[in-house]
């Protein structure tokens, strides 16, 4: 029989100070039963002999000094796992919000994880073909990998996270990614538009859904994540499937950790984040990986919305130091009407050239998206020469840069939310934008391999002025084209 | 001390005890599972306690038990070709015991306590020793060898009454004392302090990288200590692995703190793939790997660092010339700023606590060459990373970084992109070792070798300021003179400083041939800036044949005679001029 306390001495913000208990345990599971019969749901914080700080998920709305009784469970929080898992759609914390039975389970893993010893891991190099361009081509999703998409208020990151979740696969397997989904403080009706999508698509009956909503419990926020990754764990290692885990929104989450420190006086980091943020993300993200002899992987994109679009704001970059590489959306793109509006510059995906050697994706593949970004690079800088000097006094050459990032943004950029482009496809589409530049422009591209895709014409006659810059190679860099500016 | 220790508050990874009689800095074990803590604080009947592994499910009341003890490494034979954790214990035992996963509570010996190692006595009893005096040696890899001395600790002086050859584990006594203390081929080095040498010495040796933006302009001498900043994408892997392949130091020490588990593991699976160009062996057969990632307990990534710099001042108490490289201190940084703020201590900068600073520099001070206690001349260069959050190098680790190093190598992501590698920037790094590293120039290659370097830094300088009055008005408008100092300074960058580090001949260039090439190209500036005043039009000049032979010399072996050709070819094509 456990006992019951009614000894409370302080209510302050989500946490509740218990005096006079027991030995607690550290981060160990309370049951908090109301004056008015219901119960809510805690986790011990700080545990001392006097005192014993608990935050309560549910907000401590409605609790008071002489009537509250409190339980310590004397287990921490776990996730009973099982197949059955697939298909349901639960609470931020883990409890059936579809109507359907508990999840009962023998076996029950604890939601805090343990660290993946890194002799353990495998090296993530399989392909992840999502089926959009931008992320295929120029930065490359890998199994295992956690790539985070660095959003804005008011853009499309639910819709491009849908759309991989959709998507996603590796060529040449045929297995499906199992979904695992974490929303955290996201409106009921972004939720409903992802329960829709999973529906209709049938992607729900191979997904597991941990739903938080924005006027449900701040606290609970904190352990949606654990949740949702000990599932995917779960599905990776035990049942080798592939899992694909969709966080949203990590800016919710972080807001929830700085609550909580704050409700605890403890001293802020920057911009009045806990100083041990990085040491709470990296516990989440590096629940991403793969490991030896296991069929399985866990692959993350976690979704946040930059705080007014900074990308130096604690959130984004501690999460990219974790992380490895980001995706980055554009406001200007996306007001420019282009779906998705990733802007390739800021993007990187660290682990994109393990994924695409040959054999993998093709031959191609990496000149291709080095090629692709130089150009859109050299095209969007000269966009601001533009503006100041007028089109007219650009050299030819400029010109047809520019052009190229009107129509890479165009063509290569935009996409439909339903068009699932092959890898190949992707590539094509390069070649295609390539043909506007005369083949010797193509400098990050390998002879041999121009001559096997390039499909533009060939201009016979060269203007003499171009002519002087010949002899570069691969290194025709900023410098030779300032110069080349500089004489137009 | 009659009462018992006990568990009185947890908090996170802070675990503070009553009744515990520690001294500060003492390793505790704390609860029933016997988890791994380092006293931080005292106050009072509190004592506070930093717990390497996962709290959770503690509860007050557990016991603690003092283990008298300062967080230690264990050294000895064994430590090359392992890797370990941030407290020394092998990942690859820790996988044995555990799985793939972490588990809480699991020991494991820093050294493997079952070898046998084959030792071979050079004292003999009745031979005085003092201590940090070498007895003996192990042959602890190919061509590595160990040699064993009498533990730097008190009670290990007198007379040798015992010691024997033969085939011993780390363990066991191999020979005695005539005080009775007993010697083993291993011993335990508090991590917090510094080993003792006799004296140390002025860094007055390079370390040779074979990279030649490295020797050249911007060199790191034995003993040195470097930062380089790592922004994302700039080549920092391959920059690292360079360094760790071709610089002439004999042990490797690398430590990744607090990194990506994906890329520690790429560090864990490729650096055992690497050869040593020296001696055709696996290059881990000298090289010892500390792996700490981000999600593995914040306490461990604080120690990882002293556990690295210990171990490297051991190798270098033998003797040896040690590069250690962290990976990246910025995040030990952050380990540091993490319990810090558990400890509720006042934040200085950034909430970064206030003694960052002493820290970094006490541990960049434990870099040096110096004479050993066993009177062999051993060195420990240090080359730290930086991360600076969003490439701000304002920030105060960065900062308090560079008040102590005195060489900078600023990756630059820029020139990463432009396929330029290594991706040095050579206007933002320096070397402040430059002089003092002279006069082994002097003797040991070129006495111009200084005066050369400089010129090269005039003209790249030249250049930059160059470029900005070519982007306004286009290189036509520049006067001539200026036109060629240009072209120099492109066949500087492009024929000298880049650099291949997948060639087989590119990858390694020896100090002769840097210096060789220095002077080539300086002997083109030359001829060809005399050729202008005699009225030769610099559009002639930039159309000669040999200057771009230069990029071809990087490439081949036998170098002295095609540069030879080559300036000669260079003269004869002037003289028609």
């Amino acid at each position: 029989m456990l006992k019951q306390y009614k000894t409370i001495s302080d209510v302050a913000g989500p946490l509740i100070f218990v005096k006079k208990t027991h030995p607690v345990g550290y981060a160990e599971l309370v049951e908090i039963k109301m004056p008015d019969g219901t119960t809510k749901n805690g986790q011990v914080l700080d545990t001392s002999e006097d005192t014993v700080v608990v935050q309560v998920f549910e907000g401590t709305r409605g609790i008071d000094r002489s009537r509250t009784w409190v339980k310590f469970l004397g287990e921490t929080i776990k996730l009973p796992v099982t197949k059955d898992l697939l298909g349901r759609i639960l609470t931020g914390a883990g409890k059936p919000k579809d109507g359907g039975p508990e999840l009962i389970s023998d076996k029950k893993f604890e939601i805090t994880g343990a660290a993946i010893n890194p002799y353990s891991r495998k090296s993530p190099a399989d392909f992840i073909q999502t089926g959009i361009s931008t992320i295929d081509a120029t930065n490359t999703l890998v199994r295992g990998q956690k790539l985070p998409i660095f959003s804005g208020s008011g853009l499309p990151h639910n819709e491009i996270a849908l759309q991989i979740a959709r998507q996603a696969k590796v060529p040449g397997t045929d297995g499906d990614f199992a979904v695992v989904f974490a929303a955290m403080g996201i409106t009921n009706e972004e939720a409903q538009y992802f329960m829709k999508d999973f529906e209709q698509t049938g992607a729900l009956k191979r997904a597991v859904v941990f739903l938080n909503l924005a006027d449900d419990p701040a606290v609970e926020r904190i352990i949606t994540p654990r949740m949702a990754l000990t599932a995917a764990e779960y599905l990776a290692y035990e049942e080798n499937m592939h899992v694909l885990v969709i966080l949203t929104d990590m800016t919710n989450y972080c807001e929830s950790l700085r609550e909580i420190g704050a409700a605890r006086e403890e001293i802020p980091g920057r911009r009045g984040y806990p100083g041990y943020m990085y040491t709470d993300l990296a516990s989440l993200y590096e629940r991403a990986g793969m490991i030896k002899g296991k069929e399985g992987s866990v692959t993350q994109i976690p979704i946040l919305t930059m705080v007014g679009d900074d990308i130096t704001h604690p959130i984004p970059d501690l999460t990219g130091y974790i992380t490895e590489g980001q995706i980055v959306l554009s406001r200007e793109l996306h007001r420019k009407n282009i779906y998705p509006p990733v802007d390739i510059l800021p993007s990187l995906s660290r682990l994109m050239n393990a994924g695409i050697n040959k054999g993998q994706t093709r031959d191609d593949h990496k000149m291709v998206s080095d090629q692709l970004y130089a150009n859109y690079a050299e095209g969007r800088d000269l966009r601001g020469l533009v503006a100041i000097v007028g089109e007219e006094a650009l050299s030819d050459k400029d010109k047809r840069l520019l052009n190229f990032a009107g129509e890479f943004e165009d063509r290569f950029v935009r996409q439909d939310k339903n068009d699932n482009r092959s890898i190949f496809d992707t590539l094509q589409l390069s070649w295609d934008l390539f043909s506007m530049m005369p083949k010797k422009d193509l400098t990050r591209i390998k002879p041999e391999i121009k001559e096997k895709y390039y499909v533009g014409e060939e201009p016979g006659k060269e203007k003499p002025g171009v002519h002087a810059e010949a002899p570069l190679g691969e290194e025709n860099t900023e410098e030779q084209n300032l110069k080349k500016a500089g004489k137009a | 001390m009659a009462e018992k220790s006990y568990i009185y508050r947890i908090a996170g990874p802070v675990v503070i005890a009553k009744n515990l009689n520690a001294r500060i800095n003492d390793l505790v074990r704390v609860g029933d599972e016997k988890l791994m803590g380092e006293v931080i604080k005292i106050q009072g009947d509190h004592v506070t306690i930093q717990v390497y592994e996962e709290t959770t499910g503690l509860k007050p009341g557990e016991p603690v038990i003092n283990t008298e003890e300062a967080l230690s490494v264990q050294l000895g034979p064994g430590l090359l070709y392992s890797i370990y954790d941030g407290i020394q214990r092998p990942l690859k035992v820790l996988e044995d015991k555990m799985g793939s996963f972490i588990q809480r509570g699991v020991d494991a010996d820093g050294l493997d306590p079952d070898k046998k190692w084959e030792f071979k006595a050079t004292s003999s009893a009745g031979d005085v020793v003092d201590p940090g005096m070498i007895i003996g040696e192990v042959e602890e890899k190919e061509g590595m060898t160990h040699r064993i001395m009498i533990p730097p600790l008190p009670g290990y002086e007198g007379t040798i009454k015992t010691l024997k050859s033969g085939k011993f584990t780390v363990n066991d006594v191999i020979g005695t004392l005539v005080n009775g203390t007993e010697i083993k081929l291993s011993h335990r080095w508090p991590v917090r302090i510094p080993r003792k040498v006799r004296n140390k010495l002025m860094p007055t040796i390079p370390l040779i990288t074979g990279q030649r933006i490295f020797d050249a302009l911007f060199p790191l001498a034995k003993g040195g200590v470097a930062a380089i900043p790592g922004p994302f994408g700039a080549g920092k892997t391959v920059a690292q692995q360079q360094l760790a392949k071709w610089c002439d130091a004999e042990v490797i020490v690398y430590i990744g703190c607090g990194e990506r588990g994906n890329e520690m593991t790429e560090v864990l699976t490729e650096f055992p793939e690497l050869e040593d160009p020296k001696t055709g062996k696996p290059l881990m057969n000298r090289t010892v790997l500390i792996a700490n990632t981000s999600n593995m307990p914040v306490a461990a990534r604080e120690a990882s660092v002293y556990t690295g710099i210990t171990i490297a001042e051991y190798y270098r108490d033998m003797g040896y010339s040690v590069a250690l490289m962290a990976d990246s201190t910025s995040r030990w940084a952050e380990a540091m700023r993490e319990i810090s703020s558990r400890l509720e201590e006042m934040p200085g900068e950034e909430g970064y606590p206030a003694y960052l600073s002493t820290r970094l520099a006490e541990f960049y001070e434990r870099a040096g060459r110096a004479m050993s206690l066993s009177g062999k001349e051993g060195s420990v260069s240090v080359i730290g990373a930086v991360s600076p959050p969003g490439g701000d190098f304002s920030e105060p680790v960065t900062q308090n970084t560079l008040r102590v190093v005195k060489t900078f190598w600023a990756l630059d992501a820029r020139l990463a992109q432009r396929r330029h590698f290594p991706s040095i920037n050579w206007l933002t790094s320096y070397s402040l070792y430059k002089n003092t590293l002279k006069d082994y120039y002097v003797e040991n290659v070129n006495p111009k070798w200084l005066e050369y370097i400089n010129r090269f830094m005039d003209i790249l300088q030249e250049e930059e300021k160059l470029l900005e009055i070519v982007q306004l008005v286009g290189s036509d408008a520049l006067p001539e003179k200026q036109q060629l100092t240009l072209e120099v300074a492109r066949i500087i960058r492009e024929y000298f400083l880049q650099q291949n580090a997948f060639h087989e001949v590119d990858t390694f260039c020896q100090l002769e041939k840097t210096y060789l090439l220095m002077d080539t190209i300086l002997h083109f500036s030359k001829v060809a800036n005399n050729a202008l005043e005699e009225g030769v039009g610099i559009e002639t000049i930039l159309v000669t044949d040999a200057k771009d032979k230069i990029a071809e010399v990087k490439f081949v072996k036998d170098y002295k005679k095609e540069l030879a050709k080559i300036r000669s070819q260079m003269d004869r094509e002037f003289d028609k001029l």
